[in-house]
């Protein structure tokens, strides 16, 4: 056993940070590596709020209810023991977060204030202005500042993960990370190492992710054994802003404080929006969904929205856009509760939404899928932990609004104590415990790529595979496309090794870091779309309108993608999920009663 | 309405590693409507040519969010401290409409490459005020201390920095003769001397502000006010803790 074990978490967002708290205050050190400066991570960008079953609107809100909205939610994918203990420590976490000074919103009384969020008929979401994630990243970024300066933190900020040390038994015993300015490649000792990288948008190309969420780290983990889980489960939120270089989310809580969503029910009505009267207006949300009304959830949002654009043809001037609507609220309110999000529209399109309605339209925005966890965080490889979106669990076939921020806490805070616990009764390990092996493997591959005397511009590559994946992999899914998309990567994987990078410079070469991200990006992209093809019916955000329902004898599992190297593709098979709390029943948000 | 052109014209200053010579590289890039500067950056990355038809590299420079809130891509454009992802061509091309349009890096910082700068300076600043409250545990220990409405509507905007240094960048009395902290870290003093519990640390704050390089080296120039993307309110934070810092001074002289 080690004396004082060494801990390295990779990713600063929530998740990240959660885990290097709970290790410091047990008296831990940790290496703590993010490619950003960790108050930079993608946690920053989200918006709405957390949710909590705290019941301070006297509206009869349980943990259960949470609970059940949540495994209901994901159409019942969800292993249920971990979303009952997440839902059961919700609202110590808010309090926790109150205690770090998070600026939530209050009421008169100085208590925190709650707002009605998608898929629940409660007021469970506390919030900061609609900037809750950047207040929640910040708070735990001051808390791990604090015990860097204490000498329990050391941060590794422009360093990326390129992959985990594993010895002649496929323990982990450090990782290997590339010096994104020095662009040297070391690897680092560690007892454990918990892995909290977050999304994978950028294997859409344009999505509402941050530049950084590749999913390279996790394909890298399970192109080397990790076990990838329910990869086909992709979040598409259904109301971002259309933009030139990706699509910029705007947030739920704009529906959770009343925006309407709609479109003239003329589809040649060229009249101005405002000047529509109610009876020309298709509130198609609210009339197919009288009891959540336009707080459905985001599969259902999104693929309303689908429907009322590509087959009504009724998308403002042809477009594929709808309306979000807020200005019926007077601008104090909105200025007070959306702030944040209603300045993003107004930079970046121009138009001030307290006067117009917004313009939105679906797109890729949350991976329910990652890598695969038991319900300690520990992936199947020993001593590699995940936690955040980078993990599997909690959101099953499709996640909640505000329960991504909750999630990635609770799941850093498990992930932390865990792995600190594992690594304190780990045995010595044989040899150098593969670390010479795993920088010679690493600097190989770094040697053939910036000698490649290849052709193929990796910018270049991952356009085309973010086309096809938006394609044929987001809201509507068939099985001729999905194996189209399929050989297209195939052709990508061929290409790349035809790539020639335009920079051989050996100093902050960004194509350079780019171009690993990418050949992992294509690994995990096949997860998705044969993930996808293989899962013949209807599921949460998984829909194929040749399976149109759920089909729980045969699907009712989790999906485990494993990389056979042999063939260079992933083998596909079933797990069990955990359904022993609340038995599965059908998901109806249309029902009225 | 001037028709739009069919090539933007953009020079940016390069340098490729920290101690090389700066030079200037131009590019034509075909327009569409709606780009930002970090779209610009990203069809050079597509197609690496300069405008003569040369061949050269990508440019590197930071980025992350692309939506103004994770304070990475701050550089000069057209002379002018400001975040790459919110700045729009088309609004470039309006105000300036035959100029081509110039990025650069930060001047106050040093270059790391190209447009990409090392802001880490700030953070170690914040270290230096205690920018954090320091709780107890993280255990449940039950909801925080009440505030109305007001506290938390007063810290809110002090809350919204996105550490993008610009404030630094365009404040004169931030330079090596003065070590001047610059308006950011002093706003997040503030910000935690107002939290009911952070305020337990603000004495050490105060002080912290008093020494070489503290609260008095702001020449009141307010550049950082008007060039804040997030609009925090800078000027009203630096003079109310320039007031306590005083106080906290003559206070130390008698007691101490």
């Amino acid at each position: 056993m080690s004396a004082s074990p060494r801990i390295i978490v990779i990713g600063g967002g929530l998740a990240g940070l959660s885990a290097v708290i709970k290790i410091a205050e047990a008296g831990g050190t940790v290496d703590l590596f993010s490619i950003v400066p960790v108050k930079r991570s993608h946690s920053v960008c989200a918006q709405g709020g957390i949710n909590a079953a705290k019941d301070l609107k006297g509206e009869g809100d349980t943990v259960y209810k949470h609970f059940d909205d949540t495994v209901y939610g994901g159409d019942f994918l969800a292993d249920q023991a971990p979303v009952r203990d997440m839902t059961a420590r919700a609202p110590a976490i808010i309090d926790l977060l109150d205690r770090m000074g998070v600026p939530f919103n209050r009421t008169h009384e100085g208590l925190l204030d709650f707002r009605r969020f998608g898929g629940t008929l409660y007021q469970r979401t506390a919030f900061a202005g609609a900037t809750t994630g950047q207040q929640l990243l910040y708070a735990l970024d001051e808390q791990v500042r604090r015990h860097e300066s204490a000498g329990h933190v050391k941060k590794y900020e422009g360093w990326e993960f390129l992959s985990a040390v594993l010895d002649s038994n496929g323990v982990c015993r450090g990782i290997c990370a590339l010096d994104l300015r020095s662009m040297q490649t070391r690897t680092f000792p560690a007892d454990a190492v918990i892995v909290c990288t977050g999304g994978i948008g950028a294997i859409f190309g344009k999505s509402t992710n941050s530049v950084v969420c590749t999913g390279s780290a996790q394909s890298a983990l399970y192109q080397q054994g990790a076990v990838y889980a329910n990869g086909e489960f992709i979040q598409v939120h259904p109301t971002c802003i259309p933009g030139d270089d990706k699509l910029r989310l705007m947030s739920e809580s704009a529906r959770g404080e009343g925006g309407r969503v709609w479109v003239p029910r003329d589809k040649n009505d060229k009249r101005i929006a405002k000047s529509i009267p109610e009876a020309d207006r298709f509130y198609f949300l609210e009339e197919w969904y009288p009891k959540y009304g336009n707080l459905v959830p985001r599969d259902i949002a999104t693929r309303a929205i689908h429907r009322v654009v590509y087959e009504l043809g009724l998308g403002i001037d042809g477009q594929p856009m709808v309306y979000l609507d807020l200005t019926h609220i007077d601008r104090e309110t909105l200025n007070r509760k959306l702030e944040g999000i209603l300045e993003i529209y107004e930079k970046f399109v121009g138009d001030d939404p307290r006067d117009v309605p917004m313009k939105i339209f679906p797109g890729m925005h949350y991976t329910m899928g990652g890598l695969w966890v038991d319900f300690n965080q520990h992936t199947n490889i020993p001593g590699v932990f995940a936690a955040g979106e980078a993990d599997f669990s909690i959101h099953g076939a499709n996640r909640l609004g505000a329960n991504s921020l909750l999630s990635c806490i609770n799941g850093g805070f498990i992930a932390g104590p865990q792995a600190l616990a594992y690594a304190k009764s780990l045995p010595a390990a044989p040899g150098d415990g593969g670390h010479a092996a795993e920088i010679q493997r690493q600097n190989e591959k770094n040697a053939a790529l910036l000698a490649n005397p290849g052709t193929e511009n990796p910018f270049k590559l991952w356009r085309e595979l973010g086309d096809t994946m938006t394609k044929h992999a987001t809201i509507i899914r068939y099985n001729a496309g999905l194996a189209e998309a399929d050989a297209k990567i195939v052709e990508l994987l061929a290409r790349y090794r035809n790539v020639n990078l335009s920079d051989k410079s050996q100093w902050a070469n960004t194509s350079f870091a780019f171009a690993r991200q990418l050949e992992n990006m294509l690994h995990l992209a096949r997860v998705i779309v044969q993930g996808a093809r293989l899962r013949d019916e209807s599921r949460g955000a998984h829909y194929k309108p040749d399976f149109p329902d759920r089909n729980d004898p045969q699907f009712l599992k989790t999906t485990m993608a494993r990389y056979d190297a042999t063939v260079i593709a992933p083998a596909f098979s079933y797990a069990e999920v955990d359904t022993t709390l609340i038995p599965p029943r059908p998901r109806k948000y249309d029902a009225t009663a | 309405m001037a028709t739009a052109p069919s090539t933007i014209h953009v020079e940016v200053l390069r340098q490729s590693t920290p101690d090389a010579a700066a030079r200037t590289e131009r590019f034509a890039i075909p327009y569409r409507p709606n780009m930002n500067i970090t779209s610009l950056l990203g069809e050079i990355a597509l197609n690496p040519v300069d405008v003569s038809g040369k061949a050269t590299t990508p440019i590197t420079y930071d980025s992350n969010c692309l939506e103004e809130i994770c304070g990475s891509c701050a550089m000069l454009i057209n002379g002018r401290a400001r975040m790459a992802c919110s700045t729009l061509v088309d609004a470039l091309l309006k105000e300036n409409p035959d100029q081509p349009i110039r990025l650069a890096p930060l001047s106050k910082f040093p270059v790391v490459r190209d447009l990409a700068v090392d802001r880490s300076v700030l953070f170690e600043n914040l270290k230096a005020v205690k920018a954090w409250v320091p709780i107890d545990g993280t255990y449940d220990l039950g909801p925080g201390p009440r505030q109305f409405p007001q506290t938390q509507e007063a810290r809110y905007p002090l809350s919204n920095c996105i550490s993008c240094t610009i404030c630094m960048e365009v404040c004169p009395q931030f330079n090596t003769a003065t070590n001047f902290v610059g308006a950011a870290t002093i706003a997040q003093a503030r910000l935690f001397n107002m939290d009911p519990a952070g305020s337990v640390l603000k004495e050490d704050r105060l002080r912290a502000l008093a020494g070489d390089g503290g609260i008095q080296e702001c020449g009141f120039a307010q550049n950082c006010v008007e060039a804040c993307p997030k609009q925090l309110p800078l000027a009203e934070a630096i003079s109310a803790t320039g007031r306590e810092v005083l106080l906290q001074q003559l206070k130390d002289l008698f007691v101490r």
